[in-house]
């Protein structure tokens, strides 16, 4: 099992690291997908099959497709390559990579001191996890619908639009939910139709 | 892993395979008969010989990128739709014993597997580089992402009568009265969201030919044509499996032919259901075809949930 869960650790991080430096949005997104699928196989060499299965569903599965979708419709092509090019020079690397060497060094030598502590896996099945979701932890679970509700709710109102239909036929039919109003004067209506006798 | 268990595993992938390659006659055939005409009748006994036909023709296509393509998306795009449904079925019991993995999150395994299928038409639809490819796109992931929700919650009252993801349990559940009696909404909306997620016929909106050419395989030749072709198939098979498995009692059924050979005759049911859908319905447009899940299927999946949570708990204390 800890064979599985370096492996797919370091599958992670290197995958992790690809999503930085690519210079192409799809490419980049295509490697935060094998991230979380590594990050999902960690979960289930840890014994959380559940967690792994949601973890896959909505996060490779379902808000990577989503932003997908978005830069798909975007049409970045070259230019925008090159962009991320000139933003992502050596100078903008160096100190946030210092600071992570850092924080390298101090796992290495956490993991070398105190390396008698075996990994340990404890097999969480479907019922426990929720049981636990809906008992202990209800308030945490409450809290993040309301989250989520607001979130719905906002994007509603932004997605909200009135449907005023281009097309004259539709004008007084379907789709139409205020007062139908006139868009032009009646005689122009009446022009239309002598200039459609007149052909 | 024993001998028995690579055996399954290969036999499995065996008649998988076999299958997907021959319901490319079988519809054919079908289609022919539910339009009045003979279909595929030349090459070998009632034409059956055309899968071979088809798949050498296949295989000695040129095999082109375009040169605005997106290379190696292009090129594994295809492999992902195969991948990801194969995957699907190491968790389908076709016989009691004959499982390739039987999962404790059997179900969850099964829409985490759908749902990466997406990729594939998003990845080649976008890396085809191709106006009418990138609707189909943009088309085929909106329909999915969709769908995966209501093919989820669908599930879900199953789940609850049985209380376990794990499809043996299910199946073993069934004993007395198979999940269509009891949970006739959830297999009738699963379906829905199976030919959805599957792309099929009245719900190719993502490929509609007339419309978008091929959509997001417009580009596509040769094998990699192929892989979508049998991707498809496999597609249909999976949900049938699924819905046999989980609505049908699996591989339950009277004690005079043994248990894989039930799980075959239901299965071929579905099949054929899923090709006489194909002849006989026509196509939705792109924004009715969204508007009737968000707006009608998700009230009732929500409404089916809570009904049936709440005649679960009612059965549990009384």
């Amino acid at each position: 099992m800890s064979t599985l869960f370096y492996l797919s650790s370091t599958i992670a991080i290197a995958s992790t690291i690809l999503v930085i430096t690519r210079y192409h949005p799809v490419h980049a997104l295509l490697y935060l997908a094998v991230s979380f699928l590594a990050v999902g196989m960690i979960f289930l060499s840890l014994g959380a099959p559940f967690v792994a299965a949601l973890e896959i569903i909505v996060y490779a599965g379902a808000i990577i497709v989503l932003f997908i979708f978005v830069v798909m419709m975007l049409n970045l092509g070259k230019d925008t390559a090159q962009q991320e090019k000139e933003w992502l020079k050596p100078k903008v690397w160096l100190v946030p990579s210092a600071l992570v060497l850092v924080l390298l060094v101090e796992m290495i030598i956490l993991l070398f001191t105190d390396s008698d502590q075996p990994l340990k896996v404890s097999v969480v099945d479907p019922r426990r996890l929720a049981l636990s979701l809906y008992g202990e932890y209800i308030i945490a679970v409450e809290l993040t619908g309301f989250l989520l509700m607001a979130g719905i709710v906002g994007a509603a109102h932004i997605g909200k639009h009135m449907h005023t239909p281009l097309h004259r036929f539709l004008q007084n039919g379907e789709g139409k939910k205020e007062k139908p109003k006139p868009l032009r004067p009646v005689e122009s209506l009446k022009n239309e139709q002598t200039v459609l006798h007149d052909q | 892993m024993t001998t028995e268990q690579i055996l399954i595993v290969a036999g499995v992938l065996f008649v998988l395979l076999n299958i997907a390659a021959g319901l490319i006659w079988v519809e054919r055939r079908m289609l022919a008969l539910w339009q009045d005409r003979l279909g595929p009748n030349r090459a070998g006994p009632l034409g059956i010989l055309i899968v071979l036909a088809d798949t050498l023709k296949l295989f000695f296509k040129e095999d082109w990128i375009p040169p605005f393509a997106d290379k190696w998306v292009f090129i594994l795009a295809p492999a992902i739709v195969v991948a990801s449904v194969l995957m699907s079925f190491v968790i389908i019991p076709f016989a009691p014993g004959i499982v390739v993995a039987d999962l404790n999150i059997g179900i969850l395994f099964f829409l985490a597997m759908s749902s990466m299928g997406v990729y594939s038409i998003v990845l080649g639809g976008w890396a085809s580089n191709n106006k009418y490819a990138l609707l189909g796109a943009m088309r085929g992931a909106s329909q999915m992402i969709a769908y995966e929700v209501f093919m989820g919650l669908s599930l879900m009252g199953v789940v609850m009568l049985t209380g376990s993801f794990n499809l043996g349990d299910i199946v073993a559940a069934q004993k007395n009265w198979w999940f269509v009696v009891t949970q006739p909404v959830g297999f009738v909306i699963f379906f829905i969201a199976g030919i959805a997620e599957t792309h099929r016929l009245p719900f190719d909106i993502p490929e509609a030919e007339s419309e978008l050419i091929a959509g997001y395989h417009a580009e596509y030749s040769g094998m990699k044509f192929g892989m979508f072709f049998i991707g498809e198939y496999l597609g249909i098979t999976l949900i049938s499996a699924m819905i046999v498995t989980l609505f049908f009692g699996g591989w339950l059924g009277p004690a005079f032919l043994p248990p894989l050979a039930w799980f075959a005759i239901k299965l071929f049911f579905f099949i054929g259901l899923f090709i006489l859908l194909r002849a006989s319905l026509p196509r939705p447009r792109y924004d009715q075809l969204i508007a009737y899940g968000w707006k009608i299927i998700l009230p009732i999946v929500l409404a089916n949930l809570l009904i049936t949570g709440a005649v679960a708990l009612w059965l549990r204390d009384h």
